[in-house]
């Protein structure tokens, strides 16, 4: 298969950016995304260019390391998965693929498709864990759990923090990602009891850290690749009122 | 903003069931008007309904502005995204249309009855003004596109509502967008059924006027 491709090039955090156009051909259908990314750079770096920066990790679809907009959409044109789990069988021979990354004022571009979402670690610290120690498995079993309740946790917990909800969402709002982690935290016994103020907290922290605030326009959960729904959201906005109504 | 919407929701369904009642008969109108510009419990809503409109506004312009920041470089192939409907990414544009209109609105019923009410004139003849009004095509045309962009507006916002509130799951998350549509549909049809009535001069029409009779009474 053969693309032309438009990549987004920018030197460092402080240069300005411009698309950049490649072409590549002898791709097979069966070929990873980021795999073509690879045999792109492999050739860059033989013609004795700069290759082009771009997040990745497990490459399994569960580490929430790769991101990339192609398209207009994030991780690309197909749904639930992330960039690694997606295939150049997806895009029809002689293709011109745009390749963006998050764009998002919280998450400034590091280098060409890097960005930094140090900012998801942050919400984190603010309030997204327990603060004391429940034990291991043996002590988490010791407790009686819905069925309903562990399995909605479970949903919230597939969340990667990879930040396609915020680089879809046309306000650049985290919500789906806050709401997933309180979700996650409050539909379990030991995660119960911090519910309020982790909700306040972790709310305060990405206002403050620039991300937008939720319409409700649902594009997060069409776009994130656990399929986490808005639902969540829903819950986060219920802990937030009544943690506010406590007060 | 949720909640100063969903008060705006209500405020709807007693307008336009006032309006409704000019189908019904001159007097039938007349004297709801008479009603709404006397009753105590109404003259102490209209400044909270004021208020909720204020509240309304200065919120989403609060929202709109902060969310504009957000994002500081646009994408070069913008978002396709089917799930997010069209009236729920536009709920500003929306909004400033029904606001724009809104003046409108006020120019040509607010100022000649209440207003003049306040004032302690007598004011227009609140049907006779509808009569008037409604038998310029253009202005019918210019009511109906208002409403419209009413009806987008509140068939997201509705449930949308709901949802910022907590007061939705996965279950209620159809069941809400469904009522949102029927209450947007019902509210629209009802608003634009006044020029159609009136500039057809379907109120000169004796067999209308029986039957509402015949319902009626």
């Amino acid at each position: 298969m053969k693309f032309k491709l438009k990549i987004w090039r920018q030197k460092n955090a402080k240069a300005e950016g411009r698309f950049e156009i490649f072409y590549i051909d002898d791709i097979s259908p069966d070929t990873s995304f980021l795999e073509m990314l690879d045999i792109l750079n492999n050739n860059l770096i033989s013609n004795g260019k700069e290759p082009i920066a771009f997040d990745h990790d497990c490459r399994e679809g569960i580490c929430g390391m790769c991101s990339l907009y192609i398209n207009g959409r994030a991780h690309g044109p197909d749904d639930d998965i992330t960039t690694c789990q997606l295939h150049m069988r997806k895009f029809k021979d002689g293709d011109v693929i745009t390749v963006e990354p998050w764009r998002s004022a919280a998450f400034p571009v590091i280098k060409d498709l890097v960005v930094n979402r140090n900012a998801f670690d942050q919400i984190l610290q603010a309030g997204g864990f327990i603060s004391v120690n429940t034990g291991g498995v043996p002590d988490g079993n010791t407790i009686p759990i819905a069925k309903d309740d562990a399995e909605e946790a479970m949903d919230a917990s597939a969340c990667i923090g990879c930040g396609a909800c915020v680089a879809t969402c046309k306000n650049g709002s985290a919500m789906l990602f806050v709401a997933a982690r309180v979700s996650a935290l409050a539909k379990l016994p030991q995660g119960r009891v911090e519910a309020a103020k982790r909700a306040k907290a972790m709310i305060a922290k990405m206002d403050e850290l620039g991300f937008g605030s939720c319409t409700n326009t649902q594009a997060c959960q069409a776009e994130c690749p656990k399929g986490i729904s808005i639902e969540h959201i829903a819950r986060l906005n219920r802990e937030f009122l009544c943690a506010k109504f406590k007060d | 903003m949720s909640l100063s919407g969903l008060f705006l929701l209500i405020f709807l369904v007693v307008h336009v069931s006032i309006n409704l009642l000019a189908l019904l008969s001159r007097e039938a109108y007349e004297a709801a008007c008479a009603f709404m510009d006397t009753n105590i419990f109404v003259q102490i809503m209209v400044p909270v309904l004021a208020l909720g409109f204020i509240v309304h506004i200065i919120c989403s312009i609060f929202v709109t502005l902060k969310n504009q920041t957000a994002r500081p470089v646009k994408y070069l192939v913008p978002n396709k995204a089917a799930a997010s409907s069209w009236a729920s990414k536009n709920m500003f544009v929306l909004g400033v249309i029904v606001l724009g209109f809104l003046g409108l609105h006020f120019f040509h019923f607010w100022s000649k009855m209440q207003l003049q009410h306040i004032l302690g004139h007598d004011g227009e003849n609140a049907y006779d003004l509808l009569v008037a009004l409604f038998s310029q095509w253009y202005f019918c045309i210019l009511y109906i596109v208002w409403v419209i962009a009413l009806y987008f507006h509140i068939s997201h916002g509705f449930w949308s509502a709901f949802q910022s509130i907590g007061a939705n799951n996965s279950k209620w998350l159809p069941r809400l967008q469904l009522i949102a549509k029927i209450y947007a549909i019902i509210i629209t049809i009802a608003f634009i059924s006044i020029p159609v009535y009136f500039f057809f001069g379907l109120n000169n029409c004796i067999w209308i006027k029986q039957i509402a009779l015949l319902i009626f009474d």
